[in-house]
């Protein structure tokens, strides 16, 4: 009888530890996503400024520009997830390639307000990267708590889903073309 | 994340050695205080039974106790202010680019973003410290500012920031602040000494016993405080470059800010000695440790910059063991 008692009490805390364990580790990955969502918003609230800045100065990567830009509608009118994060990650892509050829403009980099957006811009595509990883590392503990045995009992019992990995673009392996028809517009 | 529960195995480790020190620190104390008692007659030992009120052991206590309470709360602006540390602000492209690279770091290592400092000092090092995530600082030098580019800079704020989450800061700063009460009643207690020997009042047996204890231990103290020190930063100094490059995801990025650091051997001019644990290369001396020799080794605050280049270079040459879980734990 007492034996059973121990039994039963060790199985109820152990439930419960289980349980809280899974809603923090849910947390953590809502968490995570909510920095992810603020830095992608950041980042759609530059593009305007970027193509602002170097509109003034020459054909600066018109086709990239244009791309981003209508990524980023894409991004901010997207019916569902998967098209959203697509679209990010077009804009990933394209800003990679930007920031990457702006350091070959001497004109760009003797502009003290381009540069400055330029930091900004450089901040805010590592802290999308950053907590992309903070993201999927928090997806990776949470899923693997749920597949777990006896883990996963509790889980399916409560309705714990795992969470969707962010992957990142397929990486764009080409080098990124450097456009140096510096042809300033007057 | 697998790094997280490896981190709040070393947090506990932390509590745990903080919570040792403290108390370490105050029985130091209430020794001494005894022997002042014993010195001063205020307790005596007739026929092994204990006489009189222990004065000098009950102020010890309170005095203990306030400096443990003092060092917790304010140790961090303590330790700025003895290192000339001053709040950093956007005010140059190069310190915005700081500020934007301690949010990078926190965001990885999902962290709050501590607060900057900056030394006027040319020598390039850094440290963090504080009570907690909630209330950390990381302090630069205004020469690791100008001569780290991007990267380099990634990598020793990642390595800061793993000290900040372990709790590392909190021991860390508990050792500089204790330390240095320590350091501070030992050199009170040898002029102590000195005055009351000149007294001619040293006819009582007990009384010369417990002078030299007291001589003893105002000798010993700041050894042993030094010793604390030591041997509580060394193997951190590895978990935190590793850590480092888990946050960065990229070794090449701490071990050429070490390697630049490496290059230019500057001491920083400002006195500290009992901080010295804090920063991430030893800032009395950068490349004195790797002379090596065991007493060097015994007696240095920070591993060899040489091996931890080397276990760097390791993990660039090995991607996979890049952040090693096993010794994390």
């Amino acid at each position: 009888m007492t034996i059973l008692l121990i039994v039963v009490v060790a199985l109820v805390v152990y439930v419960i530890a289980a349980y809280n364990s899974l809603v923090s580790a849910k947390n953590q990955v809502d968490n995570s996503w909510r920095q992810i969502d603020v830095q992608l918003k950041r980042r759609h609230d530059l593009i305007p400024n970027l193509v602002e800045a170097v509109k003034g100065y020459m054909n600066f990567e018109r086709d990239t520009l244009t791309q981003v830009v209508e990524a980023r509608s894409k991004a901010v009118s997207a019916p569902d997830q998967a098209t959203r994060m697509a679209a990010e990650n077009q804009i990933t892509a394209g800003m990679g390639k930007l920031l990457a050829v702006m350091e070959n403009y001497p004109q760009l980099k003797s502009d003290q307000s381009v540069m400055q957006l330029q930091e900004e811009l450089t901040t805010t595509e590592n802290q999308i990267a950053f907590s992309r990883q903070a993201y999927n590392d928090a997806v990776l503990s949470l899923n693997t708590k749920i597949e777990k045995f006896p883990g996963n009992i509790i889980a399916s019992n409560f309705g714990f889903k795992g969470a969707e990995y962010f992957k990142a673009a397929p990486e764009d392996s080409a080098v990124p073309k450097v456009d140096l028809g510096l042809t300033p517009r007057a | 994340m697998p790094a997280a529960s490896d981190f709040r195995a070393l947090e506990r480790q932390n509590r745990r050695e903080t919570v040792m020190l403290v108390s370490g620190f105050i029985i130091v104390f209430l020794l001494i205080g005894g022997a002042f008692d014993l010195f001063a007659g205020t307790i005596q030992i007739r026929n092994g039974h204990l006489y009189g009120a222990p004065v000098f052991m009950g102020l010890a206590l309170i005095f203990a106790v306030v400096q443990s309470l003092v060092s917790y709360f304010a140790g961090a602006p303590l330790i700025l202010s003895s290192v000339h540390g001053q709040p950093l602000t956007p005010d140059t492209p190069k310190h915005q680019m700081v500020l934007n690279v301690i949010q990078e770091m926190a965001v990885a290592a999902r962290l709050p973003v501590p607060k900057a400092y900056c030394i006027p000092d040319s020598a390039p090092n850094a440290f963090a410290t504080g009570r907690n995530p909630e209330h950390s600082i990381i302090c630069v030098t205004q020469g690791l500012i100008d001569n780290m580019d991007r990267e380099e800079l990634q990598g020793v704020i990642g390595h800061e920031m793993s000290h900040i989450a372990d709790y590392d800061i909190r021991t860390m700063m508990m050792v500089a602040v204790l330390v240095g009460g320590i350091a501070m009643l030992s050199d009170f207690m040898i002029r102590a000494s000195f005055f009351s020997s000149m007294d001619g009042d040293s006819d009582r047996k007990d009384g010369g016993i417990a002078a030299i204890l007291m001589i003893l231990l105002a000798v010993v103290a700041p050894f042993l405080s030094q010793l604390i020190a030591m041997a509580v930063s060394r193997e951190r100094e590895y978990l935190a470059d590793a850590s480092s490059v888990e946050f960065t995801r990229n070794p090449r990025a701490l071990l050429r800010a070490l390697q630049r650091i490496a290059e230019t051997e500057s001491p920083l001019k400002e006195g500290v000695r009992g901080t010295a644990h804090l920063f991430i290369v030893n800032p009395l001396a950068a490349n004195a440790d790797d002379e090596g020799g065991f007493f060097a080794n015994l007696l240095s605050t920070h591993p060899p910059l040489g091996k931890r280049i080397a276990r760097l270079q390791a993990m660039l040459a090995a991607p996979a063991a890049a952040a090693p879980v096993s010794e994390r734990a």
